[in-house]
This record gives structure tokens, sequence and C-alpha cells, in this order.
């Protein structure tokens, strides 16, 4: 009896062979069109190809070199977006954590203003844009009207149209879209702190900020992790928005690095708008490795 | 007392922040720009359609159904091809397993427009541009790389005695996959697929790249394109909105919670 199951088990552990060919449609698919691309982009990178000369001279890191050092518009872009960026990490990281500190237990009402908060994430960016373009119209939008109903008329704006604040306004509707995303990742790190610690803590006469401080903040660092790297993200991907908001092409004071690309692209410059693309990746990495080391990544968390 | 004020004073402003901008925004369908500049928080007169009825005649009709077709063709195939990778890579024993996988997991590292150029011109080349199928390709290709990660993480946590069971039972690999695996890891491929809808249903940026004739756009694309040409027509915007995000706000509203564990799923492990 036991040598029979003894010899099943054998065999059972054994793989089939036919469970190799399982992940071949999704690794032939995903090597043809996205890993061979990704390497074809490096070697676009360093010719001045157009997308329909036949011949076309390779022109070694020009195209880096004049992307660094020449290019107004893309150094402008790069500008834009880290503008955008720190304002829409700083914001939505502090934002959705207040709202998760509020929303944390689990109340009825509570549950419900959860979904409510949530809802915007799931709405498709333009729509978004849509919406913030009527709350920002400077003649008729519902921005400059709820200023001058609380009678503060001075501090009405032409939102947009202001160009040294216009990206500004467009991270605000960033956050508006994404921050009851990020909420949700820290309700779920503060629903995992033990109460012990809070009730051991309120024996020992801790207030509430120093709950916050000693436990709270702790504890949830892991979440913070990942809200940031994911925010980070998210704002290198507002290009929906920003051609909601700013025009196909966007203005340049709504310019962000990713349609910046596009553009260069649209434009038939195909060589040069693909080391404009591995800039841009190489960027997106070396923030998030810096963020990882400021935030000392804890093991496991990601 | 003071902190349960505060903490209703801010939740209430929140709340108002998203509620009063979607309630013009609905309100709004149903008036003509005068009214809405007018009075945007008003309830509308009456419920004429007429705003709907000129977006859906135009081009956002044909777009609706162009989005239904690509999308769940999309969420499919990438829930299959996605599926068979994970659960062929969490049972494959030693390095092979964790390479593959690591390998098709990398992807997610890689933005949209790193690879968008090369990506084009195979497109052009294989004549998959300008349509429907080549958007259905793009789509399951972008986002292989998250979904065998999500899915990854479930079936890693199957154990190993109930593929030894099946195997003993006498089931291949094939059978042990749709018999036993799928149905277990229904949670996990739920969210999943709601990952995917609403990824797929809002994506922009390859139609606009591969979708040059009016009657092939998708939503989002046609959506976007009503902006140059109906500036500043709110109500018609508005109408659009409402369309475009009626099918995403119905599943939201029947699967709440599927939703947000299928939204965050992608961001935190397993």
């Amino acid at each position: 009896m036991s040598r029979l199951r003894a010899r099943g088990r054998r065999r059972a552990s054994r793989i089939h062979p036919a469970l190799y060919l399982f992940p071949l449609p999704a690794l032939v698919l995903y090597v043809v069109f996205f890993a061979v691309p990704t390497l074809q982009a490096v070697q676009y990178s360093v010719t001045d190809w157009d997308g329909f000369s036949p011949d076309f001279a390779n022109v070694g890191i020009a195209n880096f070199r004049d992307a660094l050092t020449d290019d107004d518009l893309f150094r402008n872009a790069a500008t834009n977006n880290l503008k955008f960026m720190l304002v829409v990490v700083v914001l939505q990281t502090a934002f959705a954590l207040l709202l998760a500190l509020l929303l944390a237990r689990n109340s009825r009402g509570g549950i419900l203003l959860r979904a409510l908060f949530f809802f915007p994430t799931i709405l498709s960016s333009v729509s978004v844009a849509f919406i913030w373009k009527f709350v920002y119209d400077p003649n008729f939008g519902l921005g400059n009207r709820f200023l001058g109903a609380v009678g503060l008329d001075g501090l009405q704006s032409s939102y947009l149209g202001d160009d040294a604040a216009a990206i500004y306004w467009v991270a605000l509707s960033q956050v508006w879209f994404h921050v009851g995303q990020m909420m949700v990742l820290f309700i779920a790190g503060l629903q995992a702190v033990p109460r012990e610690l809070y009730e051991a803590s309120a024996i020992d006469g801790a207030g509430r900020w120093a709950q916050f401080r000693h436990i709270t903040w702790p504890m949830i660092a892991p979440a913070t992790t990942i809200v940031v790297a994911y925010t980070t993200i998210q704002s290198f991907r507002a290009f929906d928005l920003i051609l909601g908001l700013g025009g196909n092409p966007p203005r340049p004071s709504l310019d962000i690095l990713s349609t910046r690309i596009y553009a260069t692209f649209v434009n038939s410059e195909y060589g040069y708008a693909a080391a404009e693309s591995l800039l841009f990746m190489l960027l997106i990495a070396a923030i998030t490795v810096a963020q990882r080391q400021l935030l000392g990544l804890t093991r496991g968390s990601v | 007392m003071r902190y349960q004020l505060g903490r209703r004073a801010v939740l209430a402003v929140w709340a108002a922040l998203i509620v009063v901008p979607l309630t013009v925004v609905v309100f709004g369908t149903f008036k003509t720009t005068a009214e809405l500049f007018e009075s945007p928080f008003s309830p509308p007169g009456s419920l004429t359609l007429g705003n709907y009825r000129a977006v859906l005649d135009g081009a956002l009709g044909t777009a609706f159904v162009n989005s239904v077709l690509v999308t769940l063709a999309s969420v499919a195939l990438t829930l299959l091809l996605a599926s068979l990778a994970a659960y062929a890579c969490a049972r494959i024993p030693g390095w092979v397993g964790w390479v593959v996988f690591g390998f098709l997991v990398l992807g997610m590292s890689v933005p949209a427009q790193a690879n968008m150029v090369p990506q084009y011109v195979l497109f052009d080349s294989l004549g998959l541009l300008d349509s429907r199928l080549g958007l259905v390709l793009i789509n399951v290709v972008v986002t292989l790389p998250v979904a065998v990660f999500i899915l990854g993480g479930f079936m890693r946590t199957l154990p190993r005695d109930l593929y030894e069971a099946s195997a003993i039972d006498g089931a291949g690999p094939w059978r042990t996959y749709r018999s036993i695996v799928m149905p277990l890891a229904m949670p996990s491929v739920a969210a999943t697929a709601i990952f995917l809808f609403v990824i797929h249903w809002n994506e922009l940026l390859y139609p606009l790249l591969f979708i040059s004739s009016p009657e092939k756009r998708t939503i989002p694309l046609a959506l976007l394109s009503f902006q140059g040409e109906y500036l500043t027509d709110y109500p018609l915007l508005f109408s659009g909105v409402v369309v475009a995000s009626a099918p995403i706000v119905l599943v939201y509203v029947l699967l709440q919670r599927h939703f947000v564990a299928g939204m965050t799923a992608g961001a935190v492990k397993g």
C-alpha cells in the first residue's frame, strides 16, 4: 500500500512536459511585441531616422546630447514634470493618509465614504479632464463661482490660462483623481496595526499625537513607501489628463515628458523620440531608486 | 469632541469636492449651455435627452461599440494568457519557473513611451495599425506583466499537495488548470479582471497612436476629439463623460468591494 503511494507520489511530483507549453503564448507575444521593441528603442535612439526614409545615419550619442543640452522644449517638459511630480506626491500622500486615518475604522458611514472617495479613480482621465475643465473655466467655472460666493473674489484666477500656475492646477486635479486609491492602500496598512499597541500606550498616558508619532507612523512605513512609489509613477503617466486639459499637443506650460515624447514622435522624429524615451525611463528608474534609499524600503513591502 | 468635529468637517469637505462636480456634470447633461452657465447647481428643468442623442448619434455611438468589443476581447485574452503563464511558473520547479516569471513581470517597470516607437513600426509592418485587432493585441501585451504578477502571487499560495492529488487522479496539466486551479483562483481572477477592465476601457495612448479612421475610435479617443470640435459646449462634453463612464460605474456599484481589491492588488504584494 505504502509502496504504491510512494510510487504515485514520485510520479505526481514529476512535471508533465506539457506544462512547459503553458507560458509560451504569453512569452511569444511578450518577446515579439514588447521585449524586442524595448531593445529596438535603444537601436533607434542613436540614429536620425524619420520613420520613412530607407536610409538613415548613425548619429551616436548626438540625440541624447541634444535633449540634455540644446532642446528647450525637452528641458521645459522635464521641469514641468518634476514640479508636477513633487506637488502630486506630497499632496496626494498627505491627503490620502489624512483620509485613511479618519476612515480606518469600519463604520457603515465610513465604508460608504471610502467608496465615494475611491470613485474618481475608475473614471477615464479624459472624463476627469472635462470635469476639471469646467471647474477651471475662468468665466463660468465652479472654482471662481465658489470663490465669488464666499466673498473671496480676490483669489479668483484664470487657472489653466495662467502659464506660471497651470501645471499646479493640473496637479490638483490629479490628486482629486487618485487620492482615493492611495487612501485605500493606507487603510489596509492601518488595519494591520495591532490594537493592543494603542491600548498599551493609552495606559501609559500617550495622547493622540504621541500614538501617531510612535506607533502609527512607524507601522505604516511600508504602506507609505508603496503609496509614494505608486504616486510617482502615476505622475509620469498623467499623459491623458494633460492632453485633456492642455490640448493635443499641450501648450508649453502644460507639456510634460510623456506628452513631449509623443509630440516628437508624431513629428516623425523617430530616432530622437526614442532617445528621449530612454532618458525618460532612466529618470523614472533613478527617482525610484532614490526614493527607496530615502524611505528605507522595508523588506518585503513591495 | 473637538477631534470629532474636525473629523466630520474634513470628511464633509472632501465628500463635497467629489459630489458637487459630479452632480453638476450629470445635471448639466440635461441643460443647454446657457442654462448650465446660468445656474450650474440647480436641478435640470426637464429631462430632455437631446444631448445624449447628439453624442450617441455622433462619434460616441460607434466608439461605444468599439470600446465594448476591444475591452472584452482584451480582458479575456490577457486573463487567459496570464493565468496560463502564472500557473505554469508557480508549478515548474527550480529556477526555470522563477526566471520566466521574473522576465514577464519585468515589463511592469517599462513606461509605455519607452517602446512605443518600435511598437508602432512593428504594428505598421504587420498591417495591424488602424484595426481593432491591433488594439486588442497591444492591450494584451502591455497588461500581461501586471496580470502575471497579480495572478502569480495567488498561484504560489496553492499547496503542492493539490497538484500531486490531481496528478494521482490522472489529470494532465490542462485538466488541472481548468478544473482545479482556475476555480480556486476565482477571487484573484475576478480582481484582476476588474483591474484590466478599468485599464482597457480607459486606455487612450494606443488608440491615439494606432487608430486613424473615425469609425474605429474607442471611447476615450472619441471623447478627446470632442475637445477640439465642441470647445465649450459643456453639456455635450458632459453627456460624453456620462456615456463613457456608465458601464464602469454600473459595475462599480454592483461589485464595489472587488473593485477596490482589483485596483490595489497590483500595488500590494500577494
